[in-house]
């Protein structure tokens, strides 16, 4: 039932999500379990593969020592999940959304092009402004004098700060991309271009057309331009980067596999911004999102609903008078009461008996709950246990040579990453036990735990420190690429996504496997008032209970 | 026996004679007080209000001169020898009890206990 609802899931989204890229979802499948294509509903797989990618440089060194799928075991593993597996379907659809992402990319393309020619036209038309008049009417003019060459290089320092100002807000690396437009800057960039139409008409009207000789006006003019697009800029800063800055929402993000919660402040920001911020958040923040963890309670689920069966006595089943008597016969035993409507009355009794048959089944399955996860923390408990002591004594066996021994006994030197495979057999086992019982398995490759732990050694790190990426989930990006699924993210939301967040604003975020739901609350008005204590005014009395006897 | 700054106390009370008995070169009467204007009314359990600052007998060694006489645990002492108790330092009432020269001391006392038969009621102004 696992696989079913897993690869439904998948394949809605990511038909549905028109920017989603399959880049990261191919090289995910290459990596992954050796499952055939097709199936569906397997249940056992081996354990998985090593990654396709080798390290660099290193490839020579890992032909050697690449050791067996099974690694430390020699048993098959049962997974629940088959969602790496590579099908048709998985084909046709990488096809399809090869075709939906360079829509995609033309968009941002035709915003960069118009960007960058609206910068081009800001910081050009000073120069044709100052510029032109020397062209068309060179005789004309009158000399520019000292107040109006200086006026010159008050437009240089300014164009060259407008510049940088514009170089280190606009010029970096887009950092998502968003379904709406940025509102903001759509109006910045409209505003830009009116004033500077306008600027033109002006410079067209009164100056190109009358051939004005006053030199030093015209100067003076472009020097108006260029301060007012500082203006400009100033604006921008502060409408894209200091307004969200202080703190009016609180959003509380939820994960709807397994409950975990985080609570943000954010500033007045659209809902497509937030909602950018908080999947920042999310792969900082959240561990990393494990569907092994989740079987168990959908187990427990299906033995809840495989136990019940529900006949429909009103039915598609024909009719004869035998089947008829039964049917009454049965209704009025399903029915308590005689007054009850007989449509509604059979949907409740129904509905009661599942319920109080459920019931009676739960008296049971809150004690197998509670036994077998006594049991399970304790199966944890015994192999973190084995786990810690089999890293310790590997630990000891390494130890890092001064520079003075290196030049003296140049005999069995090895580097980081031998020296980690050298150590790595006699822990092996026990860790991947541990994984196995952590459910953690697949998140670990044997090539990455050898390049942590080669990490760990050149480092200088304790086995604790070692192992502290095992004993905790930690965040996503800590893990493989192909578990961030960064281009899958879909917003939903009921109000518009460039609208502003709003008290009891609610919307979210699918991701292909699981969804973080958002709601907002808005950050309470403080009143603060004083209190003035005078030092002095701290004084004590001793209170006595004697007791005398006469 | 509520306390009402200012106004006179209303109190269900007992006569009580105390012989003193000699121990050494000291005369004892066989019980301790506490209580007091300087000391913690809010300490006292023998009190119903815990802002009576008067003195109360606190413990009563068997067999002495105290117990012989009728003299309960808890009781509040009013009066001394015709001396006021009520609003007196712990030290000022030590010292009304232990004068030297007096042998006998007449204690006014009023007892929470219902098996204290009232034979006065008394008013005292304040």
């Amino acid at each position: 039932m696992d696989t079913e609802s897993t690869y439904s899931g998948y394949s809605y989204y990511s038909g549905r999500s028109r920017g989603s890229h399959r880049h990261g979802e191919r090289s995910r499948d290459h990596h992954k379990s050796r499952s055939k294509d097709g199936s569906r509903s397997e249940k056992s797989v081996t354990i998985n593969a090593p990654p396709a990618e080798p390290l660099l440089g290193d490839s020579s060194v890992l032909g050697e020592e690449v050791q067996d799928d099974n690694w430390g075991e020699t048993t098959t593993a049962v997974t629940g999940t088959s969602e790496h597996s590579l099908s048709q379907e998985d084909i046709v659809r990488i096809t399809k959304d090869l075709e939906d992402s360079v829509g995609l990319d033309c968009r941002r393309y035709f915003s960069l092009t118009l960007a960058v020619v609206l910068g081009l036209l800001v910081f050009l038309t000073p120069l044709a402004f100052l510029a032109l008049p020397h062209l068309l009417w060179p005789d004309k003019l009158l000399v520019c004098g000292t107040a109006c060459e200086g006026l010159f290089i008050s437009v240089a320092f300014k164009l060259l700060i407008l510049l940088l100002a514009v170089w280190a807000l606009f010029f970096r690396a887009p950092r998502a991309g968003l379904p709406r437009v940025f509102v903001f800057r759509a109006l910045l960039a409209v505003l830009v271009l009116l004033f500077v139409v306008s600027y033109w008409l002006f410079y067209g009207v009164r100056i190109l057309d009358s051939q004005d000789e006053n030199y030093q006006g015209i100067v003076q003019y472009a020097v108006s331009l260029v301060d007012a697009l500082l203006f400009i800029h100033y604006l921008a800063i502060v409408l894209l980067e200091l307004r969200q800055l202080q703190p009016a929402f609180s959003v509380c993000v939820t994960r709807s596999t397994d409950g975990e919660t985080r609570h943000y402040n954010l500033g007045q920001l659209s809902i497509q911004r937030a909602a950018l911020a908080i999947i920042e958040n999310y792969y900082r923040d959240f561990s990393v999102h494990n569907p092994a963890l989740l079987t168990a309670s959908k187990s427990r689920a299906a033995k809840h609903l495989a136990g019940l069966k529900v006949y429909n006595v009103d039915g598609e089943f024909p009719t004869t008078p035998a089947t008829e008597a039964f049917k009454a016969k049965l209704k009025a035993y399903l029915l308590d009461s005689p007054g009850n409507n007989a449509a509604t009355g059979l949907a409740h009794s129904q509905s009661r008996a599942m319920i109080a048959a459920a019931a009676r089944r739960r008296d049971t399955n809150h004690n197998e709950l509670y036994y077998e996860e006594a049991e399970h923390e304790r199966r944890v408990r015994k192999r973190k246990a084995r786990l810690v002591v089999a890293v310790e004594e590997a630990f000891t066996h390494i130890k890092r040579m001064q520079e003075e021994e290196q030049k003296k006994a140049p005999g069995d030197v090895m580097d980081p990453r031998e020296a980690a495979q050298a150590i790595f057999p006699s822990m092996a086992r026990s860790l991947q036990k541990y994984l196995r019982t952590t459910r953690q398995q697949h998140c670990h490759s044997m090539e990455s735990i050898q390049q942590h732990l080669a990490f760990c050694i050149t480092n200088n790190m304790t086995p604790k420190a070692f192992l502290e990426s095992y004993l905790n989930p930690g965040p996503t990006l800590q893990y493989g690429r192909e578990r961030w699924l960064a281009r899958q993210w879909t917003l939903v939301s009921e109000a518009s996504v460039t609208s502003g967040l709003k008290e009891g604003a609610i919307f979210l975020l699918k991701c292909i496997d699981f969804s973080l739901v958002v709601t907002t609350k808005r950050i309470p008005y403080i009143q603060l008032s004083e209190e003035f204590i005078d030092p002095k005014s701290h004084k004590f009395v001793l209170r006595l209970q004697s007791e005398t006897s006469v | 026996m509520s306390f009402i700054p200012g106004q006179p106390v209303t109190a269900v009370v007992q006569r009580i004679e105390i012989r003193k008995l000699r121990q050494g070169e000291h005369l004892i009467l066989g019980f301790s007080i506490g209580g007091g204007i300087d000391q913690d009314p809010g300490q006292n359990p023998f009190s119903e209000d815990k802002s009576d600052k008067g003195i109360y007998v606190t413990r009563v060694t068997p067999e002495g001169p105290a117990e012989v006489a009728g003299l309960m645990m808890g009781d509040k002492v009013m009066q001394v020898n015709g001396w006021d108790m009520t609003m007196v330092t712990h030290d000022q009432a030590r010292k009304r009890l232990t004068k030297k020269n007096e042998d006998v001391v007449r204690l006014l006392v009023a007892s929470l206990l219902c098996n204290a038969s009232p034979f006065v009621q008394t008013e005292f102004a304040i």
